[in-house]
């Protein structure tokens, strides 16, 4: 259940087709996390490259762990531009009680910033300017510096 | 030939190289300018696969795809 937009996400839309989706299916929790562009270093929106085929593997490892908790994954982002004050990336773990979804939504979240194969830069004037900074070295990352 | 792309940052076009092993890769790559910078902070992954050795072989027609470091969100 992983939605790429080529815009800004339709938050009340996706939060509202999520909930009536699952509805039928018992769920007792629904914890949704919004990230939403914040305005800060001058920028007016931030932009986002995405390699879909890895992250799609990424996701449904973390669908698989999810599932044998009897738990559900559902997860957003943007594409592109996005401008300050709104949203690039929603993510939602639904499950039959409340711990297991907080956790999740947790280690999700986290892991999810450190190795989905999303890059960031910002947006200031005309240029597109690497979030080099604010980005992790995926898991595992370096080893054809190492070969010298 | 394998394919080699550059993805995110990386100020490299794809590129058709011929290699037998991503170690051998690595020495083709850590003499090219534009991405020797990136090689010790990138993932590797062979047709969509992470790897974690530079024993990994390569066979013609594969695909190996540079990830530099991430910040989705």
């Amino acid at each position: 259940m992983l939605e790429l937009a080529s815009t800004e996400l339709d938050v009340p839309e996706i939060l509202t087709r999520w909930y009536t989706l699952e509805l039928q299916n018992n769920f007792g929790a629904y914890i949704p996390f919004v990230g939403i562009v914040r305005e800060e270093g001058g920028i007016s929106a931030l932009s986002f490259d995405v390699y879909e085929p890895l992250l799609r593997s990424w996701f449904d490892t973390w669908q698989t762990r999810a599932k044998e908790k009897g738990a559900k994954i559902r997860m957003a982002h943007s594409k592109g531009d996005v401008r300050v004050h709104a949203s690039s990336f929603i993510a939602a773990v639904f499950s039959p009680k409340r711990r297991v979804a907080l956790e999740f939504i947790d280690e999700f979240v986290e892991d999810f910033k450190a190795n989905a194969p999303i890059w960031k830069y910002d947006v200031l004037g005309n240029k597109r300017v690497y979030a080099k900074d604010r980005s992790t070295p995926i898991k595992g990352s370096g080893i054809l510096g190492k070969s010298r | 030939m394998i394919y080699v792309e550059f993805l995110g940052p990386i100020p490299k076009e794809s590129v058709e190289i011929e290699a037998a092993s991503l170690r051998e890769l690595s020495d083709i790559l850590s003499r090219d300018e534009d991405v020797k910078e990136w090689l010790s902070s990138s993932a590797v992954a062979v047709n969509d696969t992470l790897v974690s050795s530079l024993d990994t072989k390569l066979k013609s027609g594969d695909r190996v795809s540079l990830l530099p470091p991430v910040c989705g969100g």
